[in-house]
């Protein structure tokens, strides 16, 4: 396959960034799309020229690192899978094909495609956890009976992986279906309900601090979620937010 | 931060003034409709909500501040998310993931205030006037003929048709979106859509079938 490659460029934070224009020739379609990217990288070092810089950890769909915009969707084309997951058989020969990196005031570009997600850190520092009692006499937490229809949608909003393509896809770069799915997988457990209202005051605000845009229930997060997270978690947080706001 | 404050006690504000606003509205299309097959009814039933104290200083502010509160959060809120990303995407396919109808509230919702101006222009300044500013007498039998009257203009009939259109397409995304703003995602889900979908094309339809009989019937 040989493509005309249209890519976001931008030295660092400070600077304006621009679209550049390569094209790559003799593309596998049984490439993933980060290897296309690793030729491409390999093409421009042989010119001279600055290598793209992009995020790119497990390669296997779990580290949510890939951010890629491709073709005006987050992780391209396809539907529940990372960058890494998405091959070049989704392409034809012959295609242009956009690449920018995931936008939103919260996500700052560092370098060409990769941005910086710690507000998505700071986000879970605020109440993204269960603090644990670590005397020495914690229960096991198999000898708790949890509803199998909680545990199991605990576990569907715990596939989160934290990629950020739900603010990237959003057009008001709203963050709720992350923020909802670690409120949830707390929410729902026993062990997290201790904590309950603090948690979702918290990461709530939290949210509203780093900029992010205000849900108004597109859904497009939900269609482009590489793990499928529901929108039934942003019910459910704006349920859990109610109540904790009016308890105290 | 309070709930007023927070983005999600203005969504939830955004969400309990639009249920309120299409109770209203449905309230109001029952009236309409009235004087499709009776005047004297429809001439009774206005009066009666023209004249009622509780309609009158109650209800009717309520309903303002309704509408105020639901236009002032929408711009907002939009605001807001206008400076949530200050790099536009070279390319970005919304309409591959959500409807243009929840991608272009803030547009359909600018069309409806506009008709609103032109509504209170029409039916409730003058409405202000008669009783409040001019005193006039009582005269319960004005109001079907005040309102075929205002529909004998084809362009204020074709305004009011593609306002009415863009309702539609606000409530098609809006009215389910309530639910889901104020936390109701669960097994009544898909009946709350499918009743949206008829509502949100039965209303106003119907708003403007009573324009057009009132147009066409009216010599």
């Amino acid at each position: 396959m040989n493509l005309t490659l249209k890519v976001w460029r931008q030295a660092n934070a400070d600077v304006k960034g621009k679209i550049e224009t390569y094209q790559i020739e003799g593309i596998s379609p049984d490439m993933s799309f980060l290897e296309m990217m690793d030729m491409l990288n390999e093409d421009l070092m042989s010119k001279g020229i600055d290598p793209v810089a992009f995020d790119h950890d497990c390669r296997e769909g779990i580290c949510g690192m890939c951010s890629m915009f491709i073709n005006g969707e987050a992780h391209g084309p396809d539907r529940l899978v990372t960058t890494c997951q998405l091959h070049m058989r989704k392409f034809n020969d012959g295609d242009t094909i956009t690449i920018e990196p995931f936008r939103a005031k919260a996500f700052p570009v560092i370098k060409d495609l990769t941005v910086d997600r710690s507000s998505f850190d700071r986000v879970q520092q605020a109440g993204g956890f269960v603090s644990v009692n670590t005397s020495g006499n914690t229960q096991d937490a198999n000898a708790i009976p949890i509803d199998k229809h909680d545990a199991d949608k605990a576990f569907d909003a715990a596939t989160c992986i934290g990629c950020g393509a739900c603010v990237a896809t959003c057009k008001n770069a709203s963050a709720m279906l992350f923020v909802s799915a670690k409120v949830s997988q707390y929410a729902l457990l026993p062990q997290g309900k201790v904590e309950a209202i603090d948690r979702v005051l918290n990461m709530v605000k939290q949210m509203d601090e780093e900029g992010f845009g205000n849900c108004t229930n597109t859904g497009a997060c939900e269609v482009e979620c590489p793990k499928g997270i529901s929108l039934e978690n942003i019910a459910r947080m704006n349920r859990e937010y109610l109540f904790a706001s009016l308890k105290g | 931060m309070t709930l007023a404050a927070s983005s999600i006690g203005r969504k939830v504000m955004m969400a309990l003034s639009g249920l309120f606003l299409v109770l209203f509205l449905t309230q109001h299309f029952s009236i309409n409709l009235l004087s499709v097959f009776s005047e004297s009814l429809f001439n009774q039933v206005s009066h009666f909500m023209g004249n009622n104290p509780i309609v009158q200083f109650i209800l009717q502010p309520i309903l303002i501040f309704g509408v105020l509160l639901h236009f002032t959060m929408g711009f907002l809120l939009e605001l807001q998310n206008s400076k949530s990303r200050s790099v536009k995407y070279d390319s970005y396919k919304g309409s591959t993931n959500a409807s243009w109808m929840s991608r272009n509230m803030i547009l359909s919702g600018i069309v409806i205030l506009s008709f609103l101006g032109l509504h209170f222009y029409d039916f409730w300044f003058p409405e202000m006037n008669y009783k409040y500013i001019e005193v006039l007498p009582l005269d319960a039998d004005r109001y079907f003929e005040e309102m075929v009257h205002k529909f004998q203009s084809p362009a204020r009939v074709a305004i009011y048709a593609l306002s009415f259109i863009f309702l539609s397409l606000h409530l098609f995304h809006g009215f389910a979106s309530s639910f889901q703003s104020v936390g109701v995602n669960n097994k009544y889900s898909k009946s709350i859509k499918s009743f949206t979908v008829i509502f949100s094309i039965v209303i106003p339809l119907g708003f403007i079938f009573i324009a057009l009989f009132h147009h066409l019937t009216a010599f």
